[in-house]
């Protein structure tokens, strides 16, 4: 690629990654830029939503002008436990704004508990990985995304492949959530 | 040693430490993310996991010897390390961090003390064993040759 071109893809993606733990950032972001999004990588739910423009004093936007959301985000990716505020807490801040509620969002966690999974996806989450993050799982976004910002896209569709297993075993078969089949 | 027989070191070393469980399959995979663009990927990650380590290990060693334990702040400790440690790899330190999570939530304090022992064991074989992994990658680097995946 010694060419000196500089125009880039049309459909590169913006993802927002939010995550407390430095190696993890670290991580997300090297596999999204593998997978070719470009990444804004974030250490807290607050800083996400100063990202997003959504701060905690204006709460819902009554107006959907296309300036309150300032940088164009096509997904976020989410730790779910951080402290102050939770993923599940950013989950819920991101559904109640007008002007973010459409943008995707998965959570991530190193904890396999169905109870947290379910709530996390009855409430609007795309996906949920367990943790850690690996490229084949970011590669399953692409129909999230493709999809387009549909928040009338039915849940009632998505196969949740159950793998709810409290301990990993030692040849770490991964929980899948939410697994689209790409048409 | 000539490039060849280093190169088998390094393969024979590597395979040994996924047989002994000090990595797993997840250091693989940053491997496999290491590309032209960050050459450095793999020795980058695995630094920020000692410096965080040993931050974390030495906050669990005074938030033990406390007159009264705040159990909520060892296990949320003891959480980051297992964090870290399962993404890079490092499985017997995960595995540790599990068990120890365990006695926190029981609040036995013998029980954390004994896992303190063992994760600060383990963690310095892993970290022993990669520094010595990555100084034959780098003889391997000097002397012209490339590193057998």
């Amino acid at each position: 690629m010694a060419m000196g071109m500089t125009t880039q893809s049309q459909t590169q993606f913006h993802v927002l990654a939010v995550d407390d733990s430095l190696i993890d950032r670290k991580l997300i972001e090297k596999i999204l830029k593998t997978s070719s999004y470009q990444v804004t990588a974030v250490d807290s739910g607050s800083k996400a939503l100063e990202f997003l423009g959504l701060n905690d004093e204006n709460i819902d936007n009554e107006d959907e002008d296309e300036d309150d959301q300032q940088v164009g985000v096509n997904l976020i990716v989410t730790d779910y436990c951080m402290p102050g505020m939770t993923g599940y807490d950013l989950l819920r801040r991101i559904k109640q704004s007008s002007s973010s509620k459409d943008i995707p969002v998965v959570i991530m966690s190193s904890e396999n508990i169905p109870s947290r999974i379910n709530r996390c996806l009855e409430d609007g989450a795309e996906d949920f990985f367990l943790k850690p993050v690996q490229l084949s799982d970011v590669n399953k976004l692409r129909p999230h995304l493709m999809k387009g910002i549909g928040s009338e896209e039915t849940q009632s569709n998505i196969n949740k492949r159950k793998s709810m297993e409290d301990i990993h075993p030692p040849d770490r078969t991964r929980a899948r959530y939410n697994e689209l089949e790409v048409v | 040693m000539d490039l060849a027989q280093l190169q088998r070191q390094l393969v024979d070393y590597k395979t040994s430490l996924y047989h002994e469980d000090f990595l797993d399959e997840q250091f693989t995979q940053l491997q496999e993310l290491q590309d032209e663009n960050n050459p450095d990927f793999v020795v980058e990650v695995v630094s920020l996991f000692f410096e965080d380590s040993d931050r974390l290990l030495n906050e669990l060693t005074k938030a033990l010897e406390q007159q009264s334990v705040d159990f909520k702040s060892v296990d949320a400790h003891v959480h980051q390390l297992k964090g870290s440690s399962s993404s890079i790899g490092a499985q017997r330190v995960q595995k540790v961090c599990i068990a120890f999570r365990n006695y926190c939530e029981e609040q036995n304090v013998e029980g954390c003390l004994k896992c303190l022992q063992q994760v600060r064991h383990e963690y310095s074989l892993v970290k022993t064993k990669l520094e010595f992994m990555f100084q034959l990658q780098q003889q391997i680097l000097s002397a012209g040759g490339s590193i057998p995946m």
